[in-house]
């Protein structure tokens, strides 16, 4: 009995074809699409934590609370200039003072844009490295000793640590799956060896070795993992890039980071070749020890 | 001519009952024909397992081709059965398998060409008389050409031991006697035969053949033919 991909090859019509169930290969596709579902929210958050990191890393933002708006303006452009000249520091902005009036409107009505309110200076910070923001933070400092420096970072942690938690969560489930993916081939394993008790106990009289009865099982169960595994990743795939583009017409920053990238799509197009490689091992290692407890 | 298969005290026991087959000695040479006789239920069955190899012994030594067979490693056992034809008493054909598929499983278990298949197989088709029904499934087949099919799927690899429990059982006389004639031409060729029988008018079929008979789980020697305790002429 030698391995054929002929599918009429005589050593695949050793195992009754009559006996065997469309079963596995239905739950190999709902395994594999929600797998697939998991990896790809898995990246996604990963790679939008990793954006998040790149945006938020090196970006402050300095107030400057004077209510004295002449001596606040001279402050702000002072502080522009001497940040500008810090080394590490990419953009140093005065924050335009309508747009942060647009921002206050609907706490404070039309009020907000009373040139009379004292509104702090709003400078944004872009810094490139963390000695660059210790730097930018001592300057702002050594200019106006009232500034408050905000770390964008600091702001959007308990968002990002949320983010890394899904990110795990979803590795998680994928090596959850992979073990109930393990499970159930360990049992559809066992059910075939006992559906099939007739022919294999013909085979081992005649000679066969456990490593060719357990080829035809090992066999049959990648097969069936592949083809269940194709449509469920198939339908996982299309549910993902359908979400994907909803994300994108979302306009928001943190989803849009959601999106997956080409490497992303080829791991997730991997998951059911990795399963079929999982269930082969898995219905090998099944028959093996079964076989081993007979003679 | 050479022991091919020596038993020494041997005893079998399912489970924790009691012994089906004690202080079995006997000694088979190579190319000899043998029969096997004794009531239902005298252990003919089990003995055939051990010899075939389905069954351990709960003691006692099995030597099969000068190893004992008792201590050989699982691993090693699927080369010994090779080299051992069996025709169970019920068959044990693959029933979703052709008559062809049937005779072809022993070459393909060892791993024949497929190429090199066809020839060995539509020759023993032809030598059991069944050329025509190498499609035919064997739910299809009836009890005597399911036998034959059994008989050929046993003998197509040239085993150097050919054990048959009961071939006779399921078909008329006539037909029983050419099986045994395809039994007695294969002896003549060098393989050693053991036919588990009841039916006496077999045995006298084949005037060379020696004689065991297994009462109540132990061998006696009613022909004298071979001698027990071990041993044989």
């Amino acid at each position: 009995m030698k391995f054929s991909l002929n599918p009429n090859a005589p050593d695949r019509r050793l195992l009754d074809e009559g006996k065997r169930t469309r079963a596995m290969t239905w739950i190999m596709a709902i395994m594999l699409f929600l797998t697939v579902l998991s990896g790809a929210l898995g990246l996604g958050m990963l790679g939008a934590t990793n954006q998040l990191d790149r945006q938020l890393a090196g970006r402050l933002t300095v107030q400057i609370i004077e209510p004295n708006a002449e001596l606040r303006d001279q402050q702000a452009k002072a502080m522009v200039a001497s940040l500008r000249a810090v080394p590490g520091v990419v953009r140093a902005e005065e924050a335009d003072r309508a747009r942060l009036a647009e921002l206050l409107k609907p706490w404070l009505g039309d009020a907000g844009l009373d040139p009379d309110l004292p509104m702090p200076a709003m400078i944004d910070v872009d810094v490139r490295g963390d000695a660059g923001v210790a730097a930018a933070e001592a300057a702002a400092k050594r200019i106006v000793p009232g500034a408050r420096i905000d770390r964008h970072a600091q702001w959007l942690s308990p968002v990002r640590n949320f983010m890394s938690t899904l990110t795990w969560l979803a590795a998680g489930l994928v090596l959850l799956m992979a073990s109930a993916t393990g499970a159930v081939v360990l049992l559809a394993a066992r059910a075939g060896l006992d559906t099939h008790r007739d022919t294999i106990e013909v085979l081992h009289m005649l000679g066969s070795t456990d490593l060719q009865v357990a080829r035809l099982f090992q066999r049959r169960i990648a097969f069936d993992t592949l083809i269940g595994g194709a449509a469920g990743t198939a339908a996982a795939l299309g549910l993902v890039w359908f979400l994907q583009s909803r994300f994108g017409a979302l306009g928001s920053e943190i989803l849009s980071g959601v999106a997956l990238e080409q490497r992303d799509w080829f791991i997730l197009v991997l998951l059911p070749l990795s399963f079929a490689l999982l269930a082969t091992f898995a219905a090998r290692i099944a028959v093996l020890r079964k076989l081993g407890a007979t003679l | 001519m050479a022991n091919i298969v020596q038993f020494e005290n041997v005893g079998l026991r399912y489970g924790t009952g009691a012994e089906t087959l004690s202080d079995i000695s006997f000694t088979l040479t190579s190319g000899s024909f043998y029969f096997l006789t004794g009531p239902s239920g005298a252990g003919k069955t089990s003995l055939l397992k051990l010899l075939y190899l389905a069954q351990r012994p709960s003691r006692g030594v099995i030597r099969l081709f000068g190893e004992d067979a008792g201590a050989l490693p699982r691993q090693r056992l699927p080369g010994f059965r090779r080299r051992i034809g069996v025709v169970f008493q019920d068959f044990r054909l693959v029933p979703h398998l052709s008559a062809y598929d049937n005779i072809a499983l022993p070459l393909r278990v060892a791993g024949m060409p497929e190429g090199d298949i066809e020839a060995p197989v539509r020759e023993m088709l032809a030598w059991v008389g069944l050329t025509d029904r190498g499609k035919a499934k064997p739910p299809t087949l009836s009890g005597g050409e399911q036998q034959r099919i059994a008989i050929a799927r046993a003998v197509i690899g040239r085993p150097e031991v050919l054990v048959a429990d009961e071939p006779t059982g399921n078909v008329d006389p006539d037909m029983a006697e050419r099986l045994l004639h395809l039994f007695d031409s294969l002896n003549r060729l060098g393989t050693t035969v053991v036919v588990a029988t009841h039916d006496f008018h077999l045995l006298n079929r084949i005037p060379n053949a020696r004689m065991m008979r297994l009462e109540k789980g132990r061998l006696n020697d009613p022909t004298g033919a071979l001698k027990h305790p071990p041993g044989s002429s």
